[in-house]
């Protein structure tokens, strides 16, 4: 008996020696040893031989293979004005009175029932749905059983990922959490010398690079000569808390987020000993000017770390860009965008908070294959005349749009939980009324 | 695991539903994970609130009355085949069906059943006849308060005056079917359904 319980110990200092020579040291140092680069190239191959196999065997499918966009309906563009002009052109326009006809409902019916079958919003607040199965137990919606090799290596897969990796990956992120918190109280008690904030970003970094070898990320960074600059504030769009990680990768920020208790609280105040971080009480966030004071203060402080906000405020799905909250561009700073775009193939990144919690999205994370990201740095901008928050706000947010390839949307990423405003509902219904009465200001205007 | 969604609809079922809307395999399965995504209460049913959590459909003016279309006389559910068959109005019309045995049962989307799909629009309380004060609500719902009452209720009259022929102050189906004989139903009322 006692025999086991040394070989079991022997077996574990091993496996801690083991990690910290080849995972913990060069990731401390910022060098590579190759292995994790090996293990995608084998993944990629791997994955790209399913897809092959699965697309054979639907060969009938072939079809929807080629359709660009993965959607189900053929949506008509037309504006309201186009269709019911159309729709009106059986009868000629009465004199007086208003110009409606019976066939007027015609319009509505049909986008109504469009965006019953597909609309923009509720898909973005749900996970991607792949063009083919990346060999995961939980994307496996529309595949069925194909080949004996293939379910082999799926087999394979799920002792791979649950067996080998997720341990590895779980050593990893406990070794990083509990780092940050030791490395950046030691930093803390040392008195402000200019050395402290150096230590201070290092602490960090390693940290994060800790975390996300124990995610398995591979994370490439473009444009990095446009990188925040302190006195500055970064923005980009949400995904998933491990947006955070990503970009930490590269740098240092200073976080803005609400007090939390627990675990969360713990890491929230020892981060804040070693450099400065902009937490704030719950109540205190409801109060707008509170908010833009303490971020004003902390930008107008050229020697702290440039901000890190993600104006959507919630999660979205990474297939596109909802509404920019305009508290962070009325502040007068220079903004730099920054662009994420996971590649769904290797894992889906995207936190769907009403349907799992943290510490289960993040158990999903260490069983997925991997994590793939881009990052680019977008040129820095700024506010210009005559343009006011909202409007630049909609500016970086298309230009981050742009860079990540997704999709640009006006929705309001609130609308996860809340309901849709009534204001837009009265707008379709002024536009409407336009073309029944016609608009009387405009019978003046010549152009 | 992820969404059953393919597992949980038996095959004759979708067998079924192809015969009864037209719609493809596929187009089934894709449409059914649709219905789960919508279903927020997991119990195989959708209520009016799950339709409203659809922002484009919250602010659509007609959204209610499109709503209410999906549901059954006094029902506050619907399950998987009335949603497809309330859908299967706006398949566009196929070539081949127009030459169909004329004595089985009419396709959910031909030009009649679109046309009567519109008509329960107006029809607030089901009786086959579209009243001036329904015609009236209708008219509010869509131009909500930027015009007033007079003007509204002499679009409703003249509107009526057009199509009611036999002097009963109120537009019957087939009143409603021969005032719109010009209209492109077919196009108009039709979604372009993909794979």
């Amino acid at each position: 008996m006692e025999d086991f319980w040394a070989g079991a110990f022997w077996a574990l200092k091993i496996w801690l020696y083991l990690i910290i020579s080849l995972i913990m040291v060069p990731a401390m140092f910022g060098f590579s040893l190759g292995i994790s680069e090996t293990y995608m190239t084998i993944l990629v191959k791997t994955l790209e031989w399913a897809t092959l196999k699965i697309q054979r065997a639907h060969a009938d499918e072939q079809t929807l293979k080629a359709s660009s966009s993965n959607g189900l309906i053929q949506r008509e563009d037309g504006s309201m004005e186009k269709e019911l002009e159309e729709l009106r052109r059986s009868r000629p326009k009465p004199p007086v009175g208003g110009d409606f006809t019976l066939s007027d409902c015609f319009y509505f019916s049909r986008r109504g029932i469009e965006s019953i079958v597909e609309d923009e919003v509720t898909q973005r607040f749900t996970s991607e749905e792949l063009v083919s199965w990346n060999l995961l137990t939980r994307t496996n919606n529309y595949f069925h059983y194909i080949s004996l090799r293939l379910t082999l290596v799926y087999g394979l897969g799920i002792f791979v990922r649950y067996c080998i990796l997720a341990p590895l990956r779980i050593t990893l992120a406990c070794i990083g959490l509990s780092w940050l918190v030791m490395g950046t109280s030691a930093v803390g008690l040392l008195p402000n010398w200019r050395i402290k904030s150096w230590l201070s970003e290092w602490v960090h970094v390693i940290c994060y690079r800790i975390c996300a070898r124990g995610l398995s990320a591979a994370i490439r960074y473009h444009n990095r000569e446009n990188k925040p600059k302190k006195g500055g504030i970064c923005v980009a769009n949400h995904t998933s808390p491990i947006d955070i990680v990503i970009l930490c990768n590269d740098g240092g920020y200073a976080m803005v987020g609400q007090v939390h208790g627990g675990l969360m609280g713990v890491i929230q105040r020892a981060m804040v000993r070693s450099c400065p971080h902009i937490w704030f009480e719950r109540a205190e966030m409801r109060d707008r000017h509170l908010v833009t004071k303490r971020l004003t203060d902390h930008v107008n402080d050229k020697t702290k770390l440039p901000i890190l906000i993600f104006p959507e405020g919630t999660c979205v799905n990474n297939t596109s860009v909802m509404m920019f909250k305009k508290g962070s561009f009325e502040i007068g700073a220079t903004i730099y965008p920054v662009a994420i775009k996971y590649d769904p193939k290797f894992g889906d990144a995207f936190w769907n908070s009403s349907k799992y919690s943290m510490v289960n999205y993040l158990l999903r994370m260490m069983t997925s294959w991997a994590l793939v990201c881009n990052v680019w740095y977008l040129p820095a901008m700024h506010q210009q005349e005559g343009e006011d928050a909202v409007q630049f706000a909609n500016r970086v947010k298309s230009a981050i749009a742009h860079q990540g390839g997704l999709i640009d949307l006006q929705w309001d990423g609130g609308l996860k939980r809340a309901k849709v405003k009534e204001t837009f509902k009265e707008q379709e219904q002024k536009k409407y009324s336009s073309m029944v009465v016609g608009d009387d200001s405009s019978s003046n205007s010549d152009g | 695991m992820g969404s059953r969604a393919s597992t949980l609809l038996r095959e004759e079922e979708i067998e079924e539903i192809k015969k009864e809307t037209g719609f493809s395999h596929s187009q089934i399965t894709r449409l059914y994970s649709r219905f789960t995504s919508l279903d927020k209460g997991e119990n195989g049913t959708l209520s009016r609130e799950d339709f409203q959590r659809i922002p484009e459909l919250a602010i659509n003016p007609l959204g209610d009355r499109i709503i209410n279309a999906f549901f059954p006389e006094g029902e506050d559910q619907v399950n998987f085949r009335g949603f497809m068959q309330t859908l299967a109005h706006f398949r566009p019309i196929e070539d081949n069906e127009k030459s169909k045995n004329p004595t089985a049962s009419e396709p959910l989307n031909s030009r009649t059943n679109k046309l009567l799909f519109a008509f329960r629009l107006y029809d607030l309380d089901r009786d086959d006849k579209i009243s001036r004060d329904e015609l009236l609500q209708v008219l509010r719902m869509m131009v909500g308060v930027n015009i007033s009452d007079e003007q509204l209720g002499s679009i409703a009259d003249r509107t009526i005056q057009e199509a009611d022929t036999n002097g009963d102050n109120s537009i019957s189906f087939n009143e409603f079917i021969k005032v719109l004989e010009k209209v492109d139903v077919e196009q108009k009322m039709s979604i372009r359904f993909l794979h």
